[in-house]
């Protein structure tokens, strides 16, 4: 298996830190609230058929915080204008919680360049009557365990998260979530409107034990995205690329195929 | 040095196991735990302690504002200033408020203040905060955007009352075709504006570059001592002598015969002040972005809001002054001489201390301690000009 290559990238004023590796049609793969993290299993699993792609938000981890950068559809622009500049067609474009939301965001704006999305527990629309945890006011170790359905994996995680030397991304980190989705919490009233204009195969993953965007949100999305598909992981929270990543990496190619075949 | 009677109007009805329970007076704090009927006789009786501190001879009666807790129940201190505006005659009013970033509309501030100043025929001393974290939980306002509407909210509210109207306001968080308020303050050019703060180093250096009263909340004296310094070796990077007149200790003070007596009085009430309604988790008290990473590695570091703290702790520290009226004089003199100040928001009800006994201390620090304080003023100064 190819290692993974770590760059930066200047997209106008804005340097961004960069993970890629493989070859084939691009999927860039937008991290959420929590940035950017490693290199995971399921992106050198995808890596093989795919040239995986995976930036780090600006005002996230070590990427730039550029003073333009206000709301989740700053984001949206900025990542049509990262597709403009490596010039990507045919993109899978794939997208775990906040950065789910940007994806969305960014398809409703401009799909040209892109040839599949896919929302894993995605943010960016709200359910009305739907329990969910405050993310905001839970405590770290609290949060990482809301985040997975296995708690030996989530203190796994804990045990990784207290490194002094990652403090400064991660505060930074959670000061651009707080930025982009502190109120209205993690939606945009607006986005509801426009998602039918999302024409590219969706596919829409979620964990059956989402406890920030339960399942009942992927089942939302896909009555505003025509067409779209969703599929529920079993024994799974937040992250089924981190926690079940065999079996996401297994269904977006199975959902990459499907769509390729009909196409 | 002057005194103002500071009041937190505390829910002091509220069932601190209960709190405890909840971890926090704040937020989720539930309010079916407010009692209308109890609640309403609080409100009389607090500000009746207000009304009673104006005929003590105390310079000045001082609300906060604070939402959606048991800690205060000030969310909208205007409307109990409204109220104390003509039955206090005398003393200055002062709103240790408005916590601007808060507000969608800033020019409702310069209004509601400019009504107070009318109505006092400009005895209002004007309050700018930030509000603590938790009341970004509790208003829905994102805290990674309070300094940015701080600083246009003031900007806006000060011109507004210094800048003939109508003129338009294009911000990045307000915009206004026409500000024109009436009415305009009675005060010229405008009600004296007080700045109170936890300590962050921004504010106290903006507070002494505006030349605004700087009011230090809740902190061990030493700490105190450290932000006056630094207030005032900014002023003199500004060009100015800070006076002490522009430093102000909020602090708590209790009086009776004996310090025995005086700490075995205060214990419990003071001691539900610290230990239950000032608690808070840390996401609570610092949602992101409320302050700089800075700030927030070295809170996180310090833990502050974990351990509880006995009246012990917080007399050692310096935090409150509690004792015979000796022993208060002589502090109050150690601490105003130490840190530098010409100021005393003090607080005399306190946490679950119930009226009888906040009307008792009023009446000791009216009669025992005010007077020797009158014509008193730091002594640093003169000792640092003898060294």
């Amino acid at each position: 298996m190819a290692a993974h290559s770590i760059s930066t990238l200047a997209i106008r004023d804005c340097r961004i830190r960069l993970m890629r590796a493989g070859a084939g049609a691009p999927l860039v793969f937008l991290h959420g609230g929590g940035g950017l993290g490693i290199w995971l299993p399921c992106m050198a699993q995808l890596a093989k058929k795919f040239d995986v792609i995976a930036p780090e938000h600006p005002g996230f981890g070590e990427s730039d915080s550029p003073a333009w950068l206000d709301t989740v559809g700053d984001l949206a622009n900025f990542y049509l204008d990262f597709l403009d500049q490596l010039d990507l067609c045919g993109v899978h474009l794939v997208g775990s919680s906040l950065g789910g939301w940007i994806a969305a965001d960014l398809a409703v704006r401009n799909a040209t360049r892109l040839a599949s999305l896919t929302l894993i527990g995605a943010a960016g629309i709200h359910v009305d009557g739907v329990a969910q945890v405050d993310t905001f006011l839970t405590n770290e170790e609290q949060r990482i365990r809301d985040l997975f359905y296995d708690q030996e994996l989530a203190e796994a995680v804990i045990a990784g998260s207290e490194r002094p030397e990652l403090e400064d991304a991660a505060l930074r980190n959670r000061m651009t979530t707080a930025k982009l989705s502190w109120q209205p919490r993690n939606h945009d009233p607006q986005l509801r409107k426009w998602l039918h204009r999302i024409k590219v195969p969706t596919l829409l993953v979620w964990g059956d034990h989402d406890r920030v965007f339960p399942q009942d949100y992927a089942f939302a999305y896909q009555r505003l995205i025509p067409g779209a598909k969703v599929v529920v992981i079993p024994e799974c929270g937040h992250l089924p690329h981190v926690e079940k990543g065999d079996a996401f990496a297994a269904e977006l190619e199975a959902f990459i195929g499907a769509m390729r075949i009909a196409a | 040095m002057k005194f103002f009677n500071f009041h937190l109007m505390p829910y002091r009805h509220a069932d601190l196991d209960a709190i405890g329970k909840n971890g926090s007076a704040w937020v989720t704090f539930s309010n079916r735990h407010y009692d209308p009927q109890k609640g309403a006789e609080l409100y009389h009786e607090y500000l009746d302690q207000m009304e009673f501190a104006d005929k003590l001879g105390f310079d000045g009666v001082c609300l906060n504002e604070h939402h959606q807790t048991a800690y205060g129940m000030m969310p909208i201190p205007g409307v109990l200033a409204g109220a104390l505006a003509r039955s206090v005659k005398r003393a200055k009013l002062a709103i240790l408020g408005r916590a601007l970033p808060l507000i969608n509309n800033p020019l409702m501030v310069a209004e509601e203040y400019a009504i107070l100043d009318n109505l006092t025929r400009g005895r209002l001393i004007a309050g700018f905060v930030r509000g603590i974290g938790a009341e970004y939980h509790a208003m829905g306002i994102n805290p990674a955007y309070s300094q940015e509407r701080y600083a246009e909210a003031h900007d806006l509210i000060v011109r507004a009352w210094t800048e003939p109207g109508p003129f338009s306001h294009v911000g990045k968080h307000y915009q206004f075709r026409y500000v024109n308020p009436w009415p305009r303050p009675y005060q010229k050019p405008h009600p004296p504006i007080w700045i109170p703060s936890q300590g962050s180093g921004s504010t106290i250096r903006w507070a002494a570059r505006m030349r605004y009263t700087y009011c230090q909340t809740l902190s061990p004296i030493a700490a105190v001592a450290r932000f006056f310094q630094l207030y005032r070796d900014e002023a003199e990077k500004a060009g100015y002598q800070a006076s002490h007149d522009q430093l102000a200790w909020s602090n708590t003070i209790y009086v009776a015969e004996t310090d025995e007596r005086a700490v075995r009085e205060a214990r419990p009430h003071l001691e539900a002040l610290m230990n239950y309604f000032l608690k808070m988790p840390t996401e609570m008290l610092l949602p992101p972005g409320y302050t700089d990473p800075a700030s927030m590695k070295r809170v996180r570091a310090a833990k502050v809001t974990g351990k509880p703290q006995s009246i012990e702790d917080v007399i050692k520290a310096g935090v409150v002054i509690v004792g015979s009226p000796n022993t208060v004089r002589e502090k109050l003199a150690e601490y105003q001489d130490l840190a530098g100040f010409n100021t005393s928001l003090t607080k005399t009800q306190f946490g679950t201390l119930p009226d009888d006994m906040a009307r008792a201390n009023m009446t000791a620090i009216a009669q025992e301690i005010l007077p020797h304080f009158r014509d008193r003023s730091p002594q640093r100064t003169r000792r640092e000009a003898a060294e």
